[in-house]
Protein backbone atom coordinates (compact mmCIF):
# COMPACT_ATOMS: atom_id res chain seq x y z
CA UNK A 1 0.00 0.00 0.00
CA UNK A 2 1.31 3.40 -0.93
CA UNK A 3 2.06 5.84 1.81
CA UNK A 4 -0.98 7.74 2.91
CA UNK A 5 -0.54 11.40 2.19
CA UNK A 6 -2.55 14.36 3.37
CA UNK A 7 -1.23 16.81 0.85
CA UNK A 8 -0.65 16.95 -2.85
CA UNK A 9 -2.00 18.35 -6.04
CA UNK A 10 -5.48 17.10 -5.37
CA UNK A 11 -5.67 19.67 -2.58
CA UNK A 12 -4.48 22.36 -4.91
CA UNK A 13 -7.28 21.42 -7.30
CA UNK A 14 -9.89 22.09 -4.65
CA UNK A 15 -10.55 18.53 -3.54
CA UNK A 16 -10.11 17.09 -0.09
CA UNK A 17 -10.54 20.29 1.87
CA UNK A 18 -11.93 18.33 4.77
CA UNK A 19 -9.83 17.32 7.73
CA UNK A 20 -8.68 13.74 7.42
CA UNK A 21 -8.74 12.83 11.07
CA UNK A 22 -9.18 9.09 11.44
CA UNK A 23 -9.44 8.65 7.71
CA UNK A 24 -6.86 6.42 6.12
CA UNK A 25 -6.43 4.30 3.00
CA UNK A 26 -6.91 7.34 0.78
CA UNK A 27 -4.41 7.41 -2.03
CA UNK A 28 -4.02 10.80 -3.58
CA UNK A 29 -3.15 11.16 -7.20
CA UNK A 30 -0.59 13.14 -9.06
CA UNK A 31 -1.84 15.19 -11.96
CA UNK A 32 -0.58 12.65 -14.48
CA UNK A 33 -2.08 9.75 -12.59
CA UNK A 34 -0.16 7.30 -14.72
CA UNK A 35 0.37 5.12 -11.65
CA UNK A 36 -3.29 4.17 -11.71
CA UNK A 37 -3.33 2.84 -15.23
CA UNK A 38 -1.82 -0.50 -14.42
CA UNK A 39 -1.67 -2.57 -11.30
CA UNK A 40 1.61 -1.45 -9.78
CA UNK A 41 2.29 -4.74 -8.03
CA UNK A 42 1.54 -7.04 -10.94
CA UNK A 43 4.45 -8.77 -12.68
CA UNK A 44 5.43 -7.70 -16.16
CA UNK A 45 3.99 -9.77 -19.00
CA UNK A 46 5.12 -10.44 -22.54
CA UNK A 47 2.67 -8.48 -24.69
CA UNK A 48 4.25 -9.92 -27.81
CA UNK A 49 2.96 -13.37 -26.94
CA UNK A 50 -0.56 -13.27 -28.37
CA UNK A 51 -3.40 -15.61 -27.57
CA UNK A 52 -6.64 -15.75 -29.55
CA UNK A 53 -10.05 -16.72 -28.28
CA UNK A 54 -13.12 -17.19 -30.48
CA UNK A 55 -16.19 -17.14 -28.21
CA UNK A 56 -18.56 -18.69 -30.76
CA UNK A 57 -20.46 -21.51 -29.09
CA UNK A 58 -18.88 -20.96 -25.65
CA UNK A 59 -20.66 -19.84 -22.51
CA UNK A 60 -19.46 -17.01 -20.27
CA UNK A 61 -17.86 -19.22 -17.63
CA UNK A 62 -15.89 -21.17 -20.22
CA UNK A 63 -14.70 -17.94 -21.84
CA UNK A 64 -13.49 -16.46 -18.55
CA UNK A 65 -11.70 -19.69 -17.66
CA UNK A 66 -10.05 -19.76 -21.08
CA UNK A 67 -8.78 -16.18 -20.59
CA UNK A 68 -7.11 -17.30 -17.36
CA UNK A 69 -5.60 -20.34 -19.07
CA UNK A 70 -4.10 -18.17 -21.81
CA UNK A 71 -2.73 -15.78 -19.17
CA UNK A 72 -1.18 -18.64 -17.23
CA UNK A 73 0.46 -19.79 -20.47
CA UNK A 74 2.20 -16.41 -20.59
CA UNK A 75 0.04 -14.57 -23.11
CA UNK A 76 0.39 -10.83 -22.47
CA UNK A 77 -2.05 -10.05 -25.26
CA UNK A 78 -5.36 -11.78 -25.91
CA UNK A 79 -7.52 -11.10 -28.96
CA UNK A 80 -11.09 -12.08 -28.17
CA UNK A 81 -13.71 -12.31 -30.93
CA UNK A 82 -17.43 -13.07 -31.26
CA UNK A 83 -18.47 -12.24 -27.69
CA UNK A 84 -22.06 -11.89 -28.95
CA UNK A 85 -23.08 -9.33 -26.27
CA UNK A 86 -22.87 -12.05 -23.63
CA UNK A 87 -23.02 -11.03 -19.98
CA UNK A 88 -20.23 -11.24 -17.42
CA UNK A 89 -17.30 -11.59 -19.83
CA UNK A 90 -13.67 -10.63 -19.09
CA UNK A 91 -14.33 -10.21 -15.37
CA UNK A 92 -11.94 -10.56 -12.44
CA UNK A 93 -8.70 -10.20 -14.38
CA UNK A 94 -6.14 -9.35 -11.72
CA UNK A 95 -2.97 -8.78 -13.68
CA UNK A 96 -1.44 -6.88 -16.56
CA UNK A 97 -2.92 -7.91 -19.90
CA UNK A 98 -3.63 -6.29 -23.24
CA UNK A 99 -7.13 -7.53 -24.05
CA UNK A 100 -8.59 -6.67 -27.44
CA UNK A 101 -12.29 -7.46 -27.77
CA UNK A 102 -13.76 -7.46 -31.27
CA UNK A 103 -17.50 -7.13 -30.78
CA UNK A 104 -19.85 -6.09 -28.01
CA UNK A 105 -20.21 -7.14 -24.39
CA UNK A 106 -23.44 -7.52 -22.39
CA UNK A 107 -23.96 -6.72 -18.74
CA UNK A 108 -21.11 -6.55 -16.20
CA UNK A 109 -18.37 -6.70 -18.83
CA UNK A 110 -14.82 -6.30 -17.45
CA UNK A 111 -16.08 -6.01 -13.88
CA UNK A 112 -13.74 -6.38 -10.91
CA UNK A 113 -10.57 -6.04 -12.94
CA UNK A 114 -7.24 -4.94 -11.53
CA UNK A 115 -4.66 -4.06 -14.10
CA UNK A 116 -5.51 -5.07 -17.68
CA UNK A 117 -5.77 -2.67 -20.59
CA UNK A 118 -8.93 -3.51 -22.50
CA UNK A 119 -10.10 -2.24 -25.86
CA UNK A 120 -13.66 -3.07 -26.94
CA UNK A 121 -14.53 -2.41 -30.58
CA UNK A 122 -18.30 -2.53 -30.03
CA UNK A 123 -20.70 -1.54 -27.32
CA UNK A 124 -21.11 -2.57 -23.68
CA UNK A 125 -24.28 -3.23 -21.69
CA UNK A 126 -25.07 -2.19 -18.14
CA UNK A 127 -22.40 -1.96 -15.42
CA UNK A 128 -19.29 -2.17 -17.54
CA UNK A 129 -16.12 -1.94 -15.44
CA UNK A 130 -18.03 -2.23 -12.21
CA UNK A 131 -15.65 -2.11 -9.24
CA UNK A 132 -12.53 -1.95 -11.40
CA UNK A 133 -9.41 -1.25 -9.35
CA UNK A 134 -6.79 -0.39 -11.96
CA UNK A 135 -6.14 -0.60 -15.67
CA UNK A 136 -7.92 0.93 -18.64
CA UNK A 137 -11.08 0.07 -20.57
CA UNK A 138 -11.78 1.86 -23.84
CA UNK A 139 -15.20 1.28 -25.41
CA UNK A 140 -15.37 2.46 -29.01
CA UNK A 141 -19.18 2.68 -29.31
CA UNK A 142 -22.00 3.29 -26.80
CA UNK A 143 -22.42 2.01 -23.26
CA UNK A 144 -25.45 1.16 -21.14
CA UNK A 145 -26.43 2.44 -17.71
CA UNK A 146 -24.38 2.31 -14.50
CA UNK A 147 -21.20 2.57 -16.54
CA UNK A 148 -18.30 2.29 -14.08
CA UNK A 149 -20.42 1.69 -11.00
CA UNK A 150 -18.26 1.96 -7.88
CA UNK A 151 -14.95 2.04 -9.74
CA UNK A 152 -11.96 2.60 -7.53
CA UNK A 153 -9.16 3.23 -9.97
CA UNK A 154 -7.98 3.22 -13.55
CA UNK A 155 -9.46 4.85 -16.63
CA UNK A 156 -12.84 3.85 -18.04
CA UNK A 157 -13.49 5.43 -21.42
CA UNK A 158 -16.52 5.33 -23.71
CA UNK A 159 -16.25 7.19 -26.99
CA UNK A 160 -20.02 7.14 -27.60
CA UNK A 161 -23.10 7.88 -25.51
CA UNK A 162 -23.69 6.33 -22.11
CA UNK A 163 -26.93 5.54 -20.26
CA UNK A 164 -28.05 6.69 -16.82
CA UNK A 165 -26.31 6.61 -13.44
CA UNK A 166 -22.83 6.72 -14.96
CA UNK A 167 -20.22 6.38 -12.22
CA UNK A 168 -22.75 5.73 -9.49
CA UNK A 169 -20.88 5.39 -6.21
CA UNK A 170 -17.56 6.10 -7.92
CA UNK A 171 -14.73 5.77 -5.42
CA UNK A 172 -11.71 6.61 -7.53
CA UNK A 173 -10.24 6.53 -11.00
CA UNK A 174 -11.45 8.40 -14.05
CA UNK A 175 -14.51 7.92 -16.22
CA UNK A 176 -14.46 9.61 -19.62
CA UNK A 177 -17.57 9.81 -21.81
CA UNK A 178 -17.17 11.05 -25.37
CA UNK A 179 -20.89 11.66 -25.90
CA UNK A 180 -23.71 12.33 -23.50
CA UNK A 181 -24.86 10.66 -20.30
CA UNK A 182 -28.29 10.13 -18.79
CA UNK A 183 -29.82 11.09 -15.45
CA UNK A 184 -28.15 10.68 -12.07
CA UNK A 185 -24.59 10.52 -13.38
CA UNK A 186 -22.13 10.67 -10.49
CA UNK A 187 -24.86 9.73 -8.05
CA UNK A 188 -23.33 9.33 -4.57
CA UNK A 189 -19.87 9.77 -6.01
CA UNK A 190 -17.20 9.56 -3.34
CA UNK A 191 -13.87 10.05 -5.05
CA UNK A 192 -12.36 10.15 -8.49
CA UNK A 193 -13.13 12.21 -11.54
CA UNK A 194 -15.56 12.04 -14.39
CA UNK A 195 -15.26 13.81 -17.74
CA UNK A 196 -18.41 14.11 -19.84
CA UNK A 197 -17.63 15.72 -23.17
CA UNK A 198 -21.27 15.88 -24.32
CA UNK A 199 -24.44 16.76 -22.43
CA UNK A 200 -25.37 15.47 -18.99
CA UNK A 201 -28.91 14.53 -17.91
CA UNK A 202 -30.87 15.62 -14.88
CA UNK A 203 -29.63 15.27 -11.30
CA UNK A 204 -25.96 15.29 -12.20
CA UNK A 205 -23.82 14.54 -9.15
CA UNK A 206 -26.81 13.99 -6.90
CA UNK A 207 -25.72 13.46 -3.28
CA UNK A 208 -22.07 13.34 -4.22
CA UNK A 209 -19.72 13.26 -1.26
CA UNK A 210 -16.59 14.26 -3.11
CA UNK A 211 -14.89 13.92 -6.45
CA UNK A 212 -15.12 16.12 -9.52
CA UNK A 213 -17.26 16.04 -12.64
CA UNK A 214 -16.24 17.97 -15.74
CA UNK A 215 -18.88 18.55 -18.41
CA UNK A 216 -18.22 19.80 -21.95
CA UNK A 217 -21.84 20.15 -23.07
CA UNK A 218 -25.07 21.23 -21.44
CA UNK A 219 -26.13 20.13 -17.97
CA UNK A 220 -29.84 19.46 -17.82
CA UNK A 221 -29.90 19.75 -14.05
CA UNK A 222 -27.70 19.42 -10.99
CA UNK A 223 -28.59 17.03 -8.19
CA UNK A 224 -28.82 17.79 -4.50
CA UNK A 225 -25.55 19.16 -3.11
CA UNK A 226 -23.74 19.25 -6.47
CA UNK A 227 -22.35 22.73 -7.05
CA UNK A 228 -20.37 24.43 -9.82
CA UNK A 229 -16.74 25.30 -9.18
CA UNK A 230 -14.13 27.28 -11.12
CA UNK A 231 -11.71 25.54 -13.43
CA UNK A 232 -8.13 26.28 -12.50
CA UNK A 233 -4.89 25.72 -14.35
CA UNK A 234 -4.31 22.33 -12.77
CA UNK A 235 -7.74 21.20 -13.97
CA UNK A 236 -6.97 22.36 -17.48
CA UNK A 237 -3.57 20.69 -17.47
CA UNK A 238 -4.98 17.45 -16.17
CA UNK A 239 -7.92 17.48 -18.59
CA UNK A 240 -5.63 18.09 -21.54
CA UNK A 241 -3.24 15.32 -20.60
CA UNK A 242 -6.08 12.89 -19.95
CA UNK A 243 -7.96 13.63 -23.16
CA UNK A 244 -4.76 13.59 -25.21
CA UNK A 245 -4.06 10.14 -23.86
CA UNK A 246 -7.17 8.83 -25.62
CA UNK A 247 -7.18 11.18 -28.58
CA UNK A 248 -10.33 12.94 -27.46
CA UNK A 249 -11.28 16.60 -27.53
CA UNK A 250 -13.72 18.79 -25.66
CA UNK A 251 -16.28 19.99 -28.26
CA UNK A 252 -16.17 23.59 -27.01
CA UNK A 253 -12.60 23.55 -25.76
CA UNK A 254 -11.27 22.71 -22.34
CA UNK A 255 -11.58 26.32 -21.18
CA UNK A 256 -15.34 26.16 -21.58
CA UNK A 257 -15.85 22.99 -19.62
CA UNK A 258 -17.90 23.17 -16.45
CA UNK A 259 -16.62 21.77 -13.19
CA UNK A 260 -19.00 20.28 -10.64
CA UNK A 261 -18.01 19.34 -7.10
CA UNK A 262 -19.77 18.41 -3.88
CA UNK A 263 -21.20 21.29 -1.89
CA UNK A 264 -20.65 19.14 1.20
CA UNK A 265 -23.73 20.59 2.85
CA UNK A 266 -25.08 17.10 3.34
CA UNK A 267 -22.06 16.00 5.30
CA UNK A 268 -22.90 15.11 8.90
CA UNK A 269 -26.47 15.21 7.74
CA UNK A 270 -27.61 13.04 10.60
CA UNK A 271 -26.43 15.59 13.13
CA UNK A 272 -28.62 18.32 11.73
CA UNK A 273 -31.79 19.50 13.37
CA UNK A 274 -34.95 19.11 11.27
CA UNK A 275 -35.05 22.85 10.65
CA UNK A 276 -31.47 22.75 9.38
CA UNK A 277 -32.23 19.87 7.02
CA UNK A 278 -34.69 22.11 5.23
CA UNK A 279 -31.92 24.62 4.69
CA UNK A 280 -29.58 22.20 2.97
CA UNK A 281 -32.24 20.45 0.93
CA UNK B 1 -37.14 -8.74 -13.53
CA UNK B 2 -38.94 -9.63 -16.83
CA UNK B 3 -37.62 -9.30 -20.36
CA UNK B 4 -39.34 -7.47 -23.19
CA UNK B 5 -38.65 -7.41 -26.89
CA UNK B 6 -40.07 -5.87 -30.01
CA UNK B 7 -39.33 -5.87 -33.72
CA UNK B 8 -40.56 -4.15 -36.86
CA UNK B 9 -40.00 -5.20 -40.46
CA UNK B 10 -40.72 -2.23 -42.68
CA UNK B 11 -40.30 -4.13 -45.94
CA UNK B 12 -43.55 -5.13 -47.63
CA UNK B 13 -44.51 -8.74 -47.04
CA UNK B 14 -42.98 -8.91 -43.57
CA UNK B 15 -40.87 -11.79 -42.36
CA UNK B 16 -40.87 -14.83 -40.14
CA UNK B 17 -41.50 -12.82 -36.99
CA UNK B 18 -42.69 -15.88 -35.04
CA UNK B 19 -39.28 -17.53 -35.23
CA UNK B 20 -37.44 -14.26 -34.67
CA UNK B 21 -39.45 -13.34 -31.59
CA UNK B 22 -39.06 -16.85 -30.17
CA UNK B 23 -35.29 -16.59 -30.56
CA UNK B 24 -35.25 -13.15 -28.95
CA UNK B 25 -37.41 -14.22 -26.02
CA UNK B 26 -35.51 -17.45 -25.46
CA UNK B 27 -32.34 -15.36 -25.12
CA UNK B 28 -34.11 -13.39 -22.37
CA UNK B 29 -35.24 -16.48 -20.49
CA UNK B 30 -32.85 -15.69 -17.61
CA UNK B 31 -34.86 -12.51 -16.98
CA UNK B 32 -37.98 -14.54 -16.24
CA UNK B 33 -38.96 -18.13 -16.98
CA UNK B 34 -42.48 -18.09 -15.48
CA UNK B 35 -44.46 -17.34 -18.60
CA UNK B 36 -43.93 -16.14 -22.15
CA UNK B 37 -46.19 -14.06 -24.33
CA UNK B 38 -46.36 -12.84 -27.91
CA UNK B 39 -48.32 -10.15 -29.69
CA UNK B 40 -47.74 -10.95 -33.36
CA UNK B 41 -49.11 -8.79 -36.16
CA UNK B 42 -49.82 -10.62 -39.39
CA UNK B 43 -51.36 -9.30 -42.61
CA UNK B 44 -54.72 -7.74 -41.62
CA UNK B 45 -57.87 -9.60 -42.60
CA UNK B 46 -61.42 -8.27 -42.83
CA UNK B 47 -62.71 -10.47 -40.01
CA UNK B 48 -61.85 -10.08 -36.36
CA UNK B 49 -59.31 -12.50 -34.91
CA UNK B 50 -60.27 -13.33 -31.34
CA UNK B 51 -58.11 -15.27 -28.92
CA UNK B 52 -60.24 -16.66 -26.12
CA UNK B 53 -59.15 -18.61 -23.05
CA UNK B 54 -61.73 -20.86 -21.41
CA UNK B 55 -59.74 -21.48 -18.23
CA UNK B 56 -56.36 -21.11 -16.60
CA UNK B 57 -53.87 -23.83 -17.54
CA UNK B 58 -53.60 -24.90 -13.89
CA UNK B 59 -57.39 -25.33 -13.62
CA UNK B 60 -57.42 -27.80 -16.48
CA UNK B 61 -55.06 -30.13 -14.61
CA UNK B 62 -57.19 -30.59 -11.55
CA UNK B 63 -60.84 -30.78 -10.55
CA UNK B 64 -63.66 -33.01 -11.60
CA UNK B 65 -65.00 -33.37 -15.11
CA UNK B 66 -62.81 -30.61 -16.52
CA UNK B 67 -63.34 -31.59 -20.15
CA UNK B 68 -67.11 -31.29 -19.80
CA UNK B 69 -66.79 -27.88 -18.16
CA UNK B 70 -64.51 -26.62 -20.91
CA UNK B 71 -66.90 -27.93 -23.55
CA UNK B 72 -69.79 -26.26 -21.79
CA UNK B 73 -67.98 -22.90 -21.74
CA UNK B 74 -67.00 -23.36 -25.35
CA UNK B 75 -70.65 -24.02 -26.30
CA UNK B 76 -71.71 -20.91 -24.40
CA UNK B 77 -69.14 -18.80 -26.26
CA UNK B 78 -70.47 -20.08 -29.58
CA UNK B 79 -74.07 -19.52 -28.51
CA UNK B 80 -73.45 -15.95 -27.32
CA UNK B 81 -71.59 -15.07 -30.51
CA UNK B 82 -74.50 -16.36 -32.55
CA UNK B 83 -76.95 -14.53 -30.32
CA UNK B 84 -75.30 -11.16 -31.01
CA UNK B 85 -74.93 -11.86 -34.72
CA UNK B 86 -71.23 -12.68 -34.88
CA UNK B 87 -70.57 -15.20 -37.63
CA UNK B 88 -67.72 -17.59 -37.00
CA UNK B 89 -65.68 -18.03 -40.17
CA UNK B 90 -62.99 -20.17 -38.58
CA UNK B 91 -62.37 -21.75 -35.23
CA UNK B 92 -59.23 -23.48 -33.95
CA UNK B 93 -58.13 -25.04 -30.70
CA UNK B 94 -54.52 -24.25 -29.84
CA UNK B 95 -54.89 -26.14 -26.57
CA UNK B 96 -57.86 -27.55 -24.67
CA UNK B 97 -58.39 -24.14 -23.07
CA UNK B 98 -57.15 -21.67 -25.72
CA UNK B 99 -59.32 -20.93 -28.73
CA UNK B 100 -58.74 -18.87 -31.85
CA UNK B 101 -61.75 -17.50 -33.72
CA UNK B 102 -62.09 -15.59 -36.93
CA UNK B 103 -65.36 -13.73 -36.64
CA UNK B 104 -67.38 -11.51 -38.94
CA UNK B 105 -69.14 -8.92 -36.83
CA UNK B 106 -70.57 -5.45 -37.52
CA UNK B 107 -72.00 -4.61 -34.10
CA UNK B 108 -70.58 -3.12 -30.93
CA UNK B 109 -67.32 -5.01 -30.33
CA UNK B 110 -67.14 -4.06 -26.67
CA UNK B 111 -70.64 -5.34 -26.13
CA UNK B 112 -69.77 -8.68 -27.74
CA UNK B 113 -66.61 -9.10 -25.68
CA UNK B 114 -68.36 -8.17 -22.44
CA UNK B 115 -71.07 -10.71 -23.18
CA UNK B 116 -68.53 -13.48 -23.84
CA UNK B 117 -66.48 -12.61 -20.76
CA UNK B 118 -69.63 -12.80 -18.68
CA UNK B 119 -69.28 -16.61 -18.94
CA UNK B 120 -67.50 -17.83 -15.83
CA UNK B 121 -63.78 -18.42 -16.37
CA UNK B 122 -63.75 -17.12 -19.94
CA UNK B 123 -61.40 -14.31 -20.96
CA UNK B 124 -61.00 -12.64 -24.33
CA UNK B 125 -57.22 -12.33 -24.61
CA UNK B 126 -57.24 -10.17 -27.70
CA UNK B 127 -59.26 -8.97 -30.62
CA UNK B 128 -58.11 -7.35 -33.83
CA UNK B 129 -57.72 -7.70 -37.56
CA UNK B 130 -54.04 -8.64 -37.51
CA UNK B 131 -53.14 -9.17 -33.84
CA UNK B 132 -52.49 -12.68 -32.55
CA UNK B 133 -51.97 -12.50 -28.79
CA UNK B 134 -50.60 -15.71 -27.35
CA UNK B 135 -49.40 -16.24 -23.80
CA UNK B 136 -48.90 -19.25 -21.62
CA UNK B 137 -46.74 -20.67 -18.87
CA UNK B 138 -43.16 -21.73 -19.61
CA UNK B 139 -40.30 -20.35 -21.67
CA UNK B 140 -40.43 -19.26 -25.30
CA UNK B 141 -39.52 -22.68 -26.68
CA UNK B 142 -42.38 -24.32 -24.76
CA UNK B 143 -45.02 -21.75 -25.69
CA UNK B 144 -43.85 -21.54 -29.28
CA UNK B 145 -44.09 -25.31 -29.72
CA UNK B 146 -47.48 -25.42 -27.98
CA UNK B 147 -49.06 -22.78 -30.23
CA UNK B 148 -47.09 -23.38 -33.44
CA UNK B 149 -45.68 -19.86 -33.50
CA UNK B 150 -42.41 -20.45 -35.30
CA UNK B 151 -43.84 -20.30 -38.80
CA UNK B 152 -45.81 -17.09 -38.23
CA UNK B 153 -45.28 -14.44 -40.91
CA UNK B 154 -45.94 -10.80 -40.14
CA UNK B 155 -44.72 -7.23 -39.98
CA UNK B 156 -44.13 -6.50 -36.30
CA UNK B 157 -44.33 -8.06 -32.87
CA UNK B 158 -43.75 -7.53 -29.18
CA UNK B 159 -43.00 -10.23 -26.63
CA UNK B 160 -42.40 -10.81 -22.97
CA UNK B 161 -40.72 -13.26 -20.61
CA UNK B 162 -42.05 -12.91 -17.12
CA UNK B 163 -40.59 -13.20 -13.67
CA UNK B 164 -43.67 -12.85 -11.48
CA UNK B 165 -43.09 -10.36 -8.69
CA UNK B 166 -46.38 -8.57 -8.10
CA UNK B 167 -49.00 -11.21 -8.89
CA UNK B 168 -49.60 -14.89 -9.57
CA UNK B 169 -47.95 -17.17 -12.07
CA UNK B 170 -50.91 -17.74 -14.36
CA UNK B 171 -51.96 -16.89 -17.87
CA UNK B 172 -54.16 -13.94 -16.95
CA UNK B 173 -51.18 -12.25 -15.25
CA UNK B 174 -48.85 -12.99 -18.16
CA UNK B 175 -48.07 -10.39 -20.80
CA UNK B 176 -48.81 -9.04 -23.37
CA UNK B 177 -52.01 -7.31 -22.36
CA UNK B 178 -54.55 -6.32 -24.91
CA UNK B 179 -55.79 -2.73 -24.56
CA UNK B 180 -59.46 -3.80 -24.39
CA UNK B 181 -61.61 -2.87 -26.25
CA UNK B 182 -59.36 -1.35 -28.92
CA UNK B 183 -58.61 -3.71 -31.78
CA UNK B 184 -54.95 -4.56 -32.37
CA UNK B 185 -53.45 -2.67 -29.40
CA UNK B 186 -51.16 -4.64 -27.06
CA UNK B 187 -48.68 -3.87 -24.26
CA UNK B 188 -45.67 -5.55 -22.63
CA UNK B 189 -43.98 -4.17 -19.54
CA UNK B 190 -40.83 -4.65 -17.49
CA UNK B 191 -40.91 -3.09 -14.04
CA UNK B 192 -43.16 -2.29 -11.12
CA UNK B 193 -45.84 0.36 -10.84
CA UNK B 194 -46.15 1.83 -7.38
CA UNK B 195 -49.39 3.76 -7.88
CA UNK B 196 -51.24 0.80 -9.35
CA UNK B 197 -54.21 0.80 -6.99
CA UNK B 198 -54.71 4.55 -7.13
CA UNK B 199 -54.83 4.47 -10.90
CA UNK B 200 -56.80 1.25 -11.03
CA UNK B 201 -59.55 2.61 -8.80
CA UNK B 202 -59.75 5.77 -10.89
CA UNK B 203 -59.90 3.82 -14.15
CA UNK B 204 -62.43 1.34 -12.81
CA UNK B 205 -64.70 4.21 -11.84
CA UNK B 206 -64.58 5.24 -15.48
CA UNK B 207 -65.90 1.81 -16.46
CA UNK B 208 -62.67 0.08 -17.48
CA UNK B 209 -62.26 -3.64 -16.86
CA UNK B 210 -59.33 -5.37 -15.16
CA UNK B 211 -58.98 -9.14 -15.54
CA UNK B 212 -55.97 -9.65 -13.27
CA UNK B 213 -54.14 -8.17 -10.32
CA UNK B 214 -50.98 -7.67 -12.35
CA UNK B 215 -49.72 -4.07 -12.27
CA UNK B 216 -48.76 -4.25 -15.94
CA UNK B 217 -52.40 -4.55 -16.97
CA UNK B 218 -52.77 -0.97 -15.75
CA UNK B 219 -50.63 0.28 -18.64
CA UNK B 220 -52.86 -1.38 -21.23
CA UNK B 221 -55.99 -0.01 -19.57
CA UNK B 222 -54.40 3.42 -19.16
CA UNK B 223 -53.43 3.58 -22.84
CA UNK B 224 -56.89 2.36 -23.88
CA UNK B 225 -58.49 5.03 -21.70
CA UNK B 226 -56.32 7.78 -23.15
CA UNK B 227 -57.06 6.64 -26.71
CA UNK B 228 -60.78 6.70 -25.89
CA UNK B 229 -60.28 10.28 -24.64
CA UNK B 230 -58.92 11.20 -28.04
CA UNK B 231 -55.14 10.98 -27.52
CA UNK B 232 -53.02 9.44 -30.23
CA UNK B 233 -50.61 6.69 -29.17
CA UNK B 234 -47.58 8.93 -28.69
CA UNK B 235 -49.49 11.51 -26.69
CA UNK B 236 -50.97 8.80 -24.47
CA UNK B 237 -47.53 7.33 -23.87
CA UNK B 238 -45.95 10.70 -23.04
CA UNK B 239 -48.71 11.32 -20.57
CA UNK B 240 -48.21 7.89 -19.04
CA UNK B 241 -44.61 8.76 -18.13
CA UNK B 242 -46.01 11.57 -15.98
CA UNK B 243 -48.94 9.68 -14.52
CA UNK B 244 -47.47 6.25 -13.84
CA UNK B 245 -45.19 6.03 -10.83
CA UNK B 246 -42.51 3.39 -10.38
CA UNK B 247 -39.84 1.85 -12.54
CA UNK B 248 -40.84 0.73 -15.97
CA UNK B 249 -39.98 0.27 -19.58
CA UNK B 250 -42.88 -0.77 -21.73
CA UNK B 251 -43.73 -1.39 -25.37
CA UNK B 252 -47.04 -0.78 -27.11
CA UNK B 253 -47.95 -2.12 -30.52
CA UNK B 254 -50.86 -1.18 -32.76
CA UNK B 255 -51.79 -2.31 -36.26
CA UNK B 256 -49.36 0.17 -37.84
CA UNK B 257 -47.01 1.40 -35.12
CA UNK B 258 -44.81 0.33 -32.22
CA UNK B 259 -43.78 2.53 -29.32
CA UNK B 260 -41.56 2.41 -26.26
CA UNK B 261 -41.56 4.45 -23.06
CA UNK B 262 -39.12 4.58 -20.20
CA UNK B 263 -39.65 5.96 -16.71
CA UNK B 264 -37.99 9.17 -15.53
CA UNK B 265 -35.36 7.32 -13.53
CA UNK B 266 -34.42 5.02 -16.42
CA UNK B 267 -34.28 2.18 -13.97
CA UNK B 268 -35.26 -0.55 -16.42
CA UNK B 269 -33.14 -1.43 -19.41
CA UNK B 270 -33.81 -1.14 -23.12
CA UNK B 271 -31.52 -1.44 -26.11
CA UNK B 272 -32.50 -0.29 -29.58
CA UNK B 273 -31.20 -1.26 -33.01
CA UNK B 274 -32.39 0.76 -35.98
CA UNK B 275 -31.80 0.34 -39.68
CA UNK B 276 -33.78 1.56 -42.69
CA UNK B 277 -36.02 -1.47 -42.93
CA UNK B 278 -35.69 -3.19 -39.55
CA UNK B 279 -35.99 -2.07 -35.94
CA UNK B 280 -35.43 -4.26 -32.91
CA UNK B 281 -35.76 -3.46 -29.22
CA UNK B 282 -35.03 -5.63 -26.23
CA UNK B 283 -34.13 -5.52 -22.57
CA UNK B 284 -30.67 -6.79 -23.48
CA UNK B 285 -28.56 -6.66 -26.61
CA UNK B 286 -27.93 -10.39 -26.40
CA UNK B 287 -31.56 -10.84 -27.42
CA UNK B 288 -31.26 -8.71 -30.58
CA UNK B 289 -28.04 -10.49 -31.49
CA UNK B 290 -30.02 -13.71 -31.89
CA UNK B 291 -31.37 -12.28 -35.15
CA UNK B 292 -27.97 -11.19 -36.46
CA UNK B 293 -24.84 -13.24 -36.98
CA UNK B 294 -22.69 -10.11 -36.92
CA UNK B 295 -22.05 -7.16 -34.62
CA UNK B 296 -24.59 -4.35 -34.64
CA UNK B 297 -24.70 -0.75 -33.46
CA UNK B 298 -27.18 -0.23 -30.65
CA UNK B 299 -28.02 2.45 -28.12
CA UNK B 300 -29.95 2.93 -24.90
CA UNK B 301 -32.88 5.35 -24.77
CA UNK B 302 -32.75 7.87 -21.92
CA UNK B 303 -34.94 8.58 -18.92
CA UNK B 304 -38.49 9.65 -19.67
CA UNK B 305 -37.96 8.91 -23.33
CA UNK B 306 -40.87 7.98 -25.59
CA UNK B 307 -40.38 6.78 -29.15
CA UNK B 308 -42.99 5.66 -31.63
CA UNK B 309 -42.16 4.04 -34.96
CA UNK B 310 -44.65 3.90 -37.83
CA UNK B 311 -44.62 0.93 -40.14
Amino acid sequence: MATVSTSGQSHDMGLHTEKLTNRTQQRFFDAGESANLTYAWAPEVDTNKVGTLDCEGMDATAINIRIRQLMSEGCGTINLSNPGSMHGLCVGILSRLQLNVTGSLGYFGCGLIDGPNVNISGRVGWSCGENMMAGTIVVQKNAGSTFGAAIRGGDLVCRGDVGSRTGIDQKGGTIIVGGKTGAFSGFMMQRGRMIILGDAGINLGDSMYDGTIYVGGKIEGLGVDAVPADLNDLDRKWLKSKLDLYGMEAPNGIDNMQKIVAGKQLWNYDNLEPSEKKLVL
Amino acid sequence: MCGIAGLIHKKAGGANIGQEMTDMLQALKHRGPDSTGYALYGAPISNYIMRINLAEQADTKKGFDVATQLQSRNDQVDARMAELGAQVAKKENSTSYALRYEVSFDGDLKNLIDYIEDIEGVEVMSCGNGLELIKDLGDAAVVSAQYGINSFQGSHAIGHTRMATESDVDIRSAHPYWAYPFADVSVVHNGQLTNYWTNRRALERLGNRFNSNCDSELIAVYIANRISEGDDLEKAMRRSVEDLDGVFTYLVATSDSLGMAKDVMAAKPMVIYESDDFIALASEEVSIRKIFDHDIDTFDPYEGEVRVWQL
